[in-house]
């Protein structure tokens, strides 16, 4: 199982309800994910800021805050539960090395300029309180909440993944060629924190735009090169995109009215959101990727 | 008499449909507020009208005997699985596996069905208004399913006994499943449905039939790449 929820913005009007609208998506898809939920919001930060978005475990957070303060100048750290946001105009590159050099505890969730991440092992309707979801705004959105099936219980195991500057990918399925995927990503110089199948998707996905190639482009050819179950939600700064496998086992419900498209693996993950019983609803046809804003 | 799934329990509901007092002469039900909840109308066994306003979840009026059933909206997977006897009417689209293993009764969805369409049919009469999608009549054994629109990959394989009448194209067939010369008896027939469906801008002659070539109901060492 796992549900999949993401909410896109086609006008300013809900910005501000951003997290809520996400969370009840969250909260109704319990029954799909009891494991593990995780969310990503998109808001664009001024000039070049960057934002990490860190899991600190159990560290206390005024300590980490005095180090890492002392090791990287002029940064802003906001706290939510045991994740932290650290916002600096400092190079990913810099960043990274410290954090893992300085900091093993700390886990790198994910970083760009318009992303923050929040996942934790847990009942979704805990983490998404957790992490108060609903005060967050934001122009973009993406959560998932997870059944395991195919690798442990753990932070590292859930979704969200991000491999990439503002990318993320959630994923409803199984896939089955994630071993020789992962080999061959990793030869190409992708790294991989986890044994998880999703992991390997999302590596896919930032190797190809890496190489310049559009979002559309990178999940059509992943139609051939991901072999498994799968429906698909991959965000990045601008928008996001759904996919599908061409089985089409993994459902999925789209939801589009003039201000937003939401998407879900179930109608009644989204029977809250404004409009919603006079949005065009669909389901995305197998094998064809639908996107928004890229 | 208005059930309102905002106030109510959907379990309560469903019992109170489930036993309905035999001796009630008021049989007439509209249920508001289903907001994607599943197995909205399961097992129903006597008649009665529901009128349901608004999307729902998976397997809504599963195993339905007798009740008529209309659906102002969406249905998840599996609407009318297993039915009976009785009418479903979804007046929007459904998702896969629409009508499964159904044993009778009539299913109209006024908009298109998903994939799996009519999965392992056993007798339903299904008709679709718009187009179903890939591996619809999937291994269906008996029945007759309508499609006004269009189908998709692999339309009726391995199927056994089942009428499949396309109007629009079909993208292709499945193993074992040609194009059926329409003899009296299923103009006869396809008409009737038609007119069950109150559908009357079409007549049995705008659709071709599909059915079993019958060479994959026995084990045939040369049919071995078609298994």
């Amino acid at each position: 199982m796992c549900g999949i929820v993401g909410i896109y913005l086609k006008t300013k009007k809900f910005e501000k309800n951003l997290g809520k609208m996400l969370s009840g998506m969250l909260n109704n898809m319990e029954s799909r994910g009891p494991d593990s939920a995780g969310f990503a919001v998109y808001k664009n930060e001024k000039k070049d800021i960057f934002k990490y978005s860190l899991c600190i475990n159990d560290l206390n957070f005024k300590k980490f805050k005095k180090e890492i303060s002392n090791k990287i100048k002029k940064i802003q750290l906001s706290q939510h539960a045991d994740h932290v946001i650290l916002k600096t105009l400092i190079e990913p590159k810099t960043v990274i090395k410290i954090i893992n050099t300085s900091f093993p505890k700390v886990s790198i969730v994910g970083y760009g300029h318009s992303i923050e991440i929040f996942k934790q092992v847990g009942n979704p309707k805990d983490i998404v309180k957790k992490f108060k979801l609903d005060s967050f705004s934001g122009t973009h959105g993406i959560g998932h909440t997870r059944m395991a099936t195919e690798s442990a219980i753990t932070t590292d195991g859930s979704h969200p993944y991000s491999t990439g500057k503002d990318e993320c990918l959630v994923h409803n399925g199984s896939l089955s060629n994630h071993n020789n995927l992962r080999r061959e990503l990793i030869k190409k110089g992708n790294i991989f924190n986890s044994e998880n199948d999703t992991e390997v998707a999302a590596g896919y996905v930032s190797n190809s735009l890496s190489n310049k190639k559009s979002l559309k482009d990178t999940l059509t050819s992943g139609l051939k090169d991901l072999d498994g179950f799968y429906t698909f939600i991959t965000g990045t700064k601008k928008g996001f995109a759904v996919v599908r496998d061409e089985i089409a086992c993994k459902p999925a419900v789209i939801a589009e009215t003039k201000n937003y498209v939401a998407i879900a693996s179930e109608f009644q993950a989204m029977a809250h959101l404004p409009d919603v019983n006079s949005a065009k609803i669909f389901e995305p046809e197998p094998g064809i990727v639908y996107s928004w804003g890229n | 008499m208005k059930l309102d799934l905002k106030k109510l329990k959907l379990r309560d509901i469903n019992e109170k449909l489930q036993n309905l007092d035999r001796k009630q002469n008021d049989r007439n039900f509209t249920i508001i507020n289903p907001e994607g909840n599943h197995a909205v109308c399961a097992g129903l066994t006597e008649e009665m009208n529901i009128n349901i306003k608004g999307h729902v979840g998976y397997y809504c009026a599963g195993m339905n005997q007798k009740a008529n059933i209309v659906i102002n909206g969406n249905v998840g997977t599996g609407v009318a699985e297993n039915m009976m006897s009785g009418k479903v009417h979804v007046k929007g689209n459904a998702s896969q596996s629409a009508g499964a293993t159904a044993h009778g009764g009539l299913l109209v969805i006024d908009g298109d069905a998903s994939s799996r369409c009519g999965i392992s049919m056993k007798g339903i009469d299904i008709v679709v208004k718009g187009s179903v999608g890939h591996m619809s009549g999937f291994m269906s054994q008996s029945g007759n399913m309508v499609v006004c629109g269009d189908a998709g990959e692999a339309l009726g394989d391995s199927l056994y006994e089942t009428n499949i009448y396309i109007k629009g194209n079909v993208k292709s067939l499945g193993a074992d499943c040609v194009e059926k010369k329409m003899d009296k008896k299923h103009i006869k027939k396809l008409n009737l449905l038609l007119k069950e469906a109150n559908i009357k801008n079409y007549k049995a002659e705008n659709f071709k039939r599909y059915g079993s070539a019958r060479k994959l109901y026995n084990f045939k060492i040369d049919n071995l790449s078609n298994y």
